[in-house]
Formats: structure tokens, sequence, C-alpha cells
């Protein structure tokens, strides 16, 4: 990665948001619903590629800080009847103390056996939301209602099943985590980050207490996938074990993949991507996931660091 | 030759395993301030073991090593070398992903280190100063030496180790390391040097100190070897 100008690397990334702003206005209900959806499932990927990309940790774990934020968020409007903003920050705060507790246990491995300890925890997680059916509603789940998703900010209020509503909030959400993120990569801490993912030993050679560097970002990593979560049991209304299920840690490691690991933009593109070309060959035939499976072929063949990531290497050396 | 001073860095007694079995046997080494020791011995002799060992990579089983009056084995290994001791390990590693200059700047920022720290090290390697932007993966192996011992040097260390700096480079980059050395040498820097190339030993050593099957067989001053030069024969079998 070469030295990027900051104005450069921020103007690309406040232009991607002015695109998504001004696509609400054009895109037609079907595709102005997915994107919305596609926002908050990048804030995921977001997420998860930061500990990915830029630490090199492999988690396939990431399902259970996504269901926590869901869960955290869900529970409190449906059992006790929490406002929004208060059942979002409940949602993050149980991503985050979930993670710090992960992290602390999981982080004593490295490698393979980093990738197998969280798949447990994370499989550990779905069963009790299954065993607990009473309060989480099982593997039918919980449909939060219409009338608890409402947000009063000043004397307004926004109905957040309103179509408009809930894609400028999810666009806020996406926003605001993809200007942290980039700032916290383009950060000291983002740099001590990815030397860790380069030789680790090294970074330790160097003095930097690289325990505590990845348990922090475990940590911001499982805070950002829980705030997804959160948002998605509010924007969506539903909350559901599936969510927790390893499908939902692999799905994220493949969005990044596909969008480019350790660029900002890889995890929108990753998503973008697999959500369209997943909705537009089902239209055509019920075998579909063979269509997406050889689509995943050629892309893994032409675009081998993903699609950002490519561009990154070929063309735009500075593209954070 | 030695500068009479006090020590920069006491090895005492120490042993060290890997699993099972034992490589350091009861080492005792003595680094004077300001001085090159190089660590000389054939291929699994402990020399390398030894410098993992102060960086507190390799535990100890027993034994000491102090570093002006701090006993380093008691400590994190990420906390040695904010106790002043810096280590360039074999083959470099790099971040390879990384330009020279944010190379350097991990390097500094380790220690919370600023410009005039910057500034000094690349007077040391004036050459970096033009690969500044450059990714360092993409650097030959003597500028990549070269980054490694700059990146080292960001911390200030009063004890560094150089572990075989000099293995695979063409012999134009071998006399600027070794160039390198003896500048570090004039700057108060104490210097441990693992090195299997004799000539290397006798142009910018001190001090050698034979190490053979995990044990200091031997330590003697360099001019003491270029006018009996038999120690080597005995230990390494050249000369």
């Amino acid at each position: 990665m070469t030295e990027a100008s900051p104005a450069k690397a921020y103007s690309l990334h406040l232009g991607v948001i002015a695109l998504l702003f001004a696509l609400s206005f054009v895109l037609p209900d079907y595709h102005h619903g997915l994107i919305a959806r596609i926002m908050v499932l990048a804030v995921f990927a977001m997420g998860y590629n930061l500990l990915f990309g830029y630490v090199g940790l492999l988690s396939l774990g990431h399902a259970m800080f996504f269901a926590a934020g869901l869960y955290g968020a869900g529970l409190s409007v449906y059992h006790l009847g929490w406002s929004v903003p208060a059942a979002f920050l409940a949602g993050i705060a149980c991503g985050a103390l979930l993670a710090l507790v992960i992290g602390v246990l999981a982080l004593r491995t490295s490698g393979v056996a980093f990738m197998i300890v969280t798949m447990m925890f994370a499989q550990v997680f779905s069963l009790l939301m299954l065993y607990f059916a009473v309060w989480t509603g099982g593997d039918q789940g919980l449909v939060v209602q219409q009338a608890a998703r409402v947000l009063t900010l000043g004397g307004t209020t926004l109905d957040l099943t309103n179509p408009t509503v809930r894609y400028m909030s999810a666009l806020a959400l996406f926003s605001i985590v993809l200007l942290a993120t980039l700032a916290v990569v383009r950060s000291r801490y983002g740099r001590v980050l990815v030397a860790v993912r380069e030789n680790e030993e090294r970074t330790k050679m160097l003095g930097y207490d690289t325990f505590s560097n990845k348990l922090a970002a475990v940590v911001v990593s499982g805070t950002i996938c829980a705030a997804s979560g959160a948002a998605y049991a509010l924007l969506f209304g539903y909350v559901g074990s599936s969510f927790a299920s390893v499908q939902y840690s692999i799905l994220p490691l493949l969005w990044v993949l596909l969008g480019g690991a350790a660029t900002a933009l890889g995890p929108l593109i990753g998503t973008l991507f697999m959500y369209y070309v997943t909705d537009i060959t089902s239209g055509f035939t019920s075998a579909y996931l063979l269509i997406v499976g050889v689509a995943l072929i050629l892309l893994v063949l032409f675009f081998p660091k993903g699609i950002m990531g490519s561009i990154r290497q070929r063309w735009l050396g500075w593209l954070p | 030759m030695t500068e009479a001073g006090s020590k920069a860095l006491a090895i005492a007694g120490l042993d060290c395993f890997y699993g099972e079995v034992q490589v350091l046997y009861g080492l005792d080494l003595v680094l004077e301030k300001g001085e090159v020791l190089c660590l000389f011995g054939r291929n699994g002799a402990g020399k390398t073991t030894t410098l993992k060992a102060i960086m507190g990579l390799v535990p100890a089983a027993a034994g000491s090593i102090r570093l002006d009056g701090t006993e380093l084995t008691s400590l994190a290994a990420h906390d040695v070398p904010k106790a002043g001791v810096a280590y360039v390990p074999q083959g470099r590693r790099l971040f390879a992903e990384m330009t020279v200059a944010e190379n350097i700047e991990i390097g500094l920022m380790a220690r919370g280190k600023g410009k005039a720290v910057r500034e000094n090290v690349l007077d040391l390697f004036p050459l970096l100063r033009q690969r500044l932007r450059q990714r360092s993966g993409t650097l030959s192996g003597g500028e990549q030496q070269m980054l490694a011992m700059a990146r080292a040097l960001c911390l200030e260390p009063q004890v560094l180790l150089l572990d075989e700096p000099t293995e695979g480079l063409m012999p134009s980059m071998i006399a600027k390391i070794r160039e390198t050395v003896a500048k570090l040498r004039e700057r108060g820097v104490s210097t441990i040097l693992v090195e299997q190339r004799v000539d290397a030993v006798l142009s910018v050593a001190d001090r050698v100190c034979f190490i053979e099957n995990g044990r200091n067989r031997e330590t003697v001053d360099v001019e003491q070897l270029r006018a009996d030069p038999s120690a080597v024969r005995r230990y390494v079998g050249v000369g």
C-alpha cells in the first residue's frame, strides 16, 4: 500500500456516501429496500474486515457478535419495551462485552486454532438462543412490532418501518462506520494492526503489546458487528437464530474476500456484488447457486485480491 | 579494542530449552558498554537462541540477563525493547506491505520518538531517503537489511542485537553494513553480532565469543585472534 493523500481518500469515500444518498431518490421500491439491507450488512462486513483484513485474524464466529447486537436490541424492545435509542445502545453494549470476553479467551490461540475456537463459541451462542426459546423465540424468532420501532428525536417522530426513514437510517450508520473505519486504519493504531498482521513477533520486538492491540481490535470489530445486528433488528423488525448460525459467520468472510480484504470499500462492494448476483440469477433459474459459484470462481481467477484489492494493486495504489 | 567501562549487558548461568531439548547450558557472557561483541560458532551452537533469550522470545529456564541493572528475564517480550534492547533478526522480517517510511514510523511510534531520531537514523542510511515511498518488500536484500537496522535504531537502543546481517548480501552492501556497525560503536551503541564470516568478525568486532554446544567456550580480543587464529579452527573448523 503506498501512502495515500488523506484528501483523496476521504473525497472518494464521501463521494460513495453521496452516491448512496442520491440513489434513495431514484431507486425503485424493491431495490430501495435491498440497498438499505445491504448497507446494514456491509457494516457487519466492515466490522469483520477490521479484524480479518487489517489484523489478519480469521474468525469463524462473528455471527455471534452480529446476533448479540440483534438480540440485545430486539429483546430489549420486545420484552422490556425500551425505546429505539436505548435498545440500539443495549445491542451495541452486548456485542462489545461479548467481544471482550471472547477476545480474552480466543486470543490465547492463533491461526487455525483461533478459527476453530471462535466457531465453537459462536455455536454455543447459537444453541443458547435456541435453548432459551421462551425469550428468544427459538428457531421461529421474534417479530418486533411496527409500533415499537418508532424513533422520537426532539419532538419529531420517525417511523423506522417507513422505507425512506429506514434507508436513511441505514445510510447514516453505514456512513459513520465507514468514515470511522477509515480514520482507524489510517491512524497510528491502524498501522500497528497492519504490522501485527505482517509479522506479530517483529511487532512485539519493537515494543508493542500485540495481545492488547489485538484484543482492542476484536472489541472494536465485535462492536461494529453488534451495531449492524442492532440496526437490523430495529430497521427490519426480525430477530431470529438463523443470524447466529455458522452461515452468518461465513458470509462476512465471503463478502470481504470478494470486495477486497483490508480495503475500506471492499466490504460494501462484496456485499453488494453477492446480493445482486444471487438476486439476478435466482430470477432466471432455480439452480442459481450454480451460476453464483461460477461467478465466484471467475472473480477469484481474475481478481484474486478481491474487487477493490485488485483495483488497488493494478491501478489505484493510494486506495485505502 | 574494548573500552574499559561498566557492563552494558551481563548474562550469567543461562539455561534455555526448546521443548524437552536443552539448547543453552549455563551460558555466561558480558557485553561491555560501547563494544561490538561477536558470537561465533557452528550452526546450531546456540548463537541465535542467545539473542532470542535476551529478547524474551525463548524463556530462560535458569540464570539471569541483566541490562544496566535491569533483570530482563522477568520482563514480557514486548517490554524488553522498551528497556533499551533492539533486535534485527536473521532474514530481516520487514513489514513487506508497508513503505520504507511506514516501517520507520512504526519503529519511531513504538517509543514515541520524533523527527530528530528519524533524521538521525536516515543519516546513517542515506540510501533509504531515496526509497521512502517504496514498498519495503520490493527493496533489494541489502536495502532491506538497512531498513531492518534503521527500524531497530528508531528505538534508540543501548544494546543492538544483529543476527547475521551480512547473510546473502553482495560485497558492496556487506561493506556498508560493517561501516554502519562501526559508526554505531562511535555513537556508543553496544552491539552483539552473530556472524558466520571470519573476515566480517575480524574487521568489525572488538571481542569474539566462541559458542559451542550452548556454552561460551572462550572469549578473546580480536587482536589476539588476528595474532593466533587457532581458536577459529578449533571451534568452527575453518580459518
